[in-house]
């Protein structure tokens, strides 16, 4: 028996079916000017009426229980919607980290009545969610998080720094990670818990940290005697870290692994027109060869999701492959595109997009999990650690 | 999968491993293993499985034919028992009777042209036919005035020229100078190019091939990095090795996942649209690319005896990497899928990935 198996998982009707849907509201957004897939930044401003609107059709937590106000649809249609949204650029971050981790955190881990209160709200699109994991001192090892919680009447006081914390300054809630005691000799992991923070908590400040690619969306988040009532806490105090494990496989094997640079290929495409220099075709036959493996990659790791398992391996697989190839993917481009012959503004507008691409591709290998840390995973998963 | 196909599959597994066991094959420097082999094989009707049954076959699925495909690949198989599926297939889809013993198919290279003339006689030369020297016959694609035909043909009717692969198995060029054949039909089905349909056929099963001796590379490489010390503890313990292996757990899963899915196309969707083009192109690239990369750190990690002639690695390796030339190579099917691609339009190339 193989150690490491991949099924050819087809996407079943239903999801072709939803797919036109999709797309067919997205042509309508984008006529209506809500964004624009060739200028990323139009969306943006958008970005909050676009979320309730896809709120509306039921495109938010559709994979949730009824009664918060899910749809319980399967998490196969829930991964072509995503997939069809980032192919569109569309401005899809006042929801998205709610959607795919922290809303399915709340489900499992949340009290009933946060639960009542909070997930209703993100399905309708209204609710922005960042993740408050890293620290100065602390990046892929979560475990050495140092940002206190200390207990007082009726909850917790909040003090420390969070870093590099996506979207934090437009954020309604984080999900925090937070030391609630020490760790213990026989459990370095003991000791952390997870909180759902009211970003408009008094107490708590955002500052900005500009990144080099230009994006504006990191920040330093500042807690001072930050209050966080009890029924905040999601899950076990001291516990979190027998949580983290099965939300991460969705976070991992998605679309988005593997797509963040795909403009780029389009691009190329696009520039290179019907008939190109052979080079120019065999470089994008051998890149779409590429792209197409990683995403029946991702289709079956969804497909094994949709089946009740826990794919942990084959979800930090396709992270590794998929990062590091979308990160490589502007680089192959630049490549092909010099034996292109393009007019000056072409060339402009095509300079443009890539430039974009290079400059977050460094990104892409470490957040969500670095190259190491998934190896790591993938390494224990073979038996080797 | 039902649970009959996964039984045939099984079975191959269980046939090979008994009768191809490579540490054996290894130790015994000789073909004696192969005879006992091929008889037990076809006894269970595993070489025959995709001839219909009217035609002397197993009628097995195509599913069940590639399951087969990827376990020869499993076991490094040295004889022809992926050639002798395709023949019966080819065959197959003329109608005519696959007439028992290993065969092999011809032609291989997208290059490599035949013809059959009025007289009813093969012309042309084919060049790295796999086994062909091993097998007594052949059967051909060949273009005739009115169009593709399969044709049975002997290889002692041949003038055949030895040569080699990279592992050592006989990759002949086979010259037909007006050879009559056994017997030969026309093709009826239209549609995509015959030629191609060999080509897609022959290049899935190398992707199976190469899918299933990454499978094993990486459990040998796991095990003899838990078995190995040096510095004083064994070597799985070292970052760098398990990183390395990691990358390899990425390449052989990119290879089975690309594999699997051009093979679930050919078996449901058949040949005859861009679907097909993409995925067994995909493939064949995308299990090309993991044969380099996964032969680099098996022996990597198996350091210098994994170099050495009593070791199996090589079994493996050498034919990973010969398994990239045959039925299209990474540039020829990078042009095919860059032309398609190319031709349809940026705006095309999403719905067509999508569609998968």
């Amino acid at each position: 028996m193989s150690l490491i198996h991949f099924d050819a998982m087809r996407l079943p009707a239903r999801c072709q079916e939803l797919r036109k849907e999709v797309r067919a509201f997205l042509e309508s957004e984008i006529a209506a000017g809500t964004f624009d897939p060739d200028r990323p930044e139009v969306g943006d401003k958008n970005a909050d009426e676009f979320s309730r609107r896809v709120g509306a059709k039921g495109w938010i937590g559709m994979t949730w229980p009824k009664k918060y106000g899910g749809q319980e649809r399967s998490f196969l249609e829930r991964y072509v919607v995503t997939e069809e949204m980032r192919i569109a650029n569309a401005p899809v971050r006042r929801f998205f980290v709610a959607d795919r981790q922290s809303g399915p955190t709340l489900i499992r881990y949340a009290h009933e009545k946060i639960k009542q209160d909070v997930l209703p709200r993100i399905i309708r699109g209204e609710l922005f969610f960042c993740i408050g994991m890293s620290e100065p001192n602390s990046g892929s090892d979560l475990f050495a998080a140092s940002t206190k919680a200390t207990k007082t009447d009726g909850g917790w006081l909040i003090n420390g720094t969070k870093v590099w914390t996506s979207s934090a300054h437009l954020a309604d809630y984080m999900i925090g990670l937070f030391r609630t005691s020490g760790s213990t000799k026989e459990n370095r992991r003991h000791g952390l818990t997870s909180f759902l923070v009211d970003m408009k908590t008094p107490g708590i400040t955002c500052r900005p940290i500009g990144q080099m690619s230009g994006q504006r969306d990191f920040n330093e988040v500042v807690f001072q005697d930050a209050f966080i009532p009890d029924d905040h806490v999601i899950g076990e105090v001291d516990g979190a870290w027998k949580q983290a494990t099965s939300e991460l496989a969705y976070e991992r094997s998605g679309p988005e692994r593997f797509l963040e640079t795909y403009d780029a290929l389009l691009a190329l495409t696009n520039a290179a027109g019907a008939k190109p220099d052979v080079r120019v075709t065999v470089g994008i036959g051998r890149l779409v060869a590429q792209l197409h493996t990683l995403r029946r990659m991702s289709v079956s790791v969804a497909g094994m999701l949709e089946a009740g398992r826990e794919p942990v391996v084959e979800a930090a697989i396709v992270k590794d492959l998929g990062t590091v190839w979308e990160q490589g993917l502007p680089h192959r481009v630049r490549e092909l595109a010099s034996l292109l012959d393009l007019e000056d503004d072409e060339e402009d507008v095509f300079r443009n997009q890539l430039d974009f691409e290079l400059k977050i591709a460094p990104k892409l290998t470490i957040q969500g999990g670095t190259t190491e840390v998934l190896r790591g995973i993938i390494a224990r998963g073979l038996g080797l650690r | 999968m039902s649970a009959s196909e996964t039984l045939v599959v099984e079975t191959a597994a269980r046939v090979l491993a008994d009768l191809a066991d490579p540490q054996t094959i290894v130790q015994q420097r000789d073909d004696a293993w192969k005879a006992p082999l091929w008889l037990s094989l076809q006894e269970i009707g595993l070489d025959l499985a995709w001839a219909s049954e009217t035609g002397g076959g197993a009628g097995a699925s195509l599913a069940d034919g590639f399951g087969i495909i990827r376990e020869a690949g499993r076991a490094a198989l040295a004889v022809p028992l992926a050639e002798t599926l395709l023949a019966g297939w080819l065959l197959d889809r003329a109608g005519l009777t696959a007439p028992g013993g290993p065969m092999t198919v011809a032609p291989v290279r997208p290059k490599d042209h035949l013809t059959l003339d009025k007289a009813g006689r093969v012309n042309g030369r084919a060049r790295m036919v796999p086994f062909a020297s091993d097998v007594e016959h052949l059967a051909v694609l060949a273009t005739g005035d009115q169009g593709p035909l399969v044709a049975l043909v002997r290889t002692a009717d041949c003038k055949l020229k030895p040569g080699k692969s990279l592992a050592g198995d006989a990759r002949d060029t086979v010259e037909l100078a007006n050879v009559l054949p056994v017997h030969s039909a026309r093709l009826e089905e239209a549609g995509t190019q015959e030629k191609d349909v060999l080509l897609l056929m022959g290049a899935a099963a190398r992707a199976q091939q190469i899918a299933g001796a990454l499978d094993r590379i990486l459990e040998l490489s796991v095990l003899y990095s838990q078995q190995r010390v040096a510095f004083e503890k064994p070597i799985s313990k070292f970052q760098a090795i398990q990183h390395s292996l990691a990358r390899l757990g990425g390449e052989v899963a990119a290879a089975a996942s690309a594999a699997a899915s051009a093979a679930d196309t050919i078996a449901n969707t058949g040949f005859d649209d861009a679907a097909a083009l993409l995925e067994v192109a995909a493939a064949k690239i995308r299990c090309s690319e993991a044969a380099e990369v996964g032969t680099g750190i098996a022996h990597q990690v198996h350091g210098a005896i994994g170099f050495t002639d009593e070791h199996i690695l090589h079994r493996f390796t050498l034919r990973l990497l010969s398994w990239r030339d045959e039925f299209g190579d990474e540039t020829f099917w990078s042009l095919k899928l860059g032309e398609l691609i190319a031709a349809r339009g940026p705006r095309e190339l999403w719905p067509l990935l999508a569609s998968r």
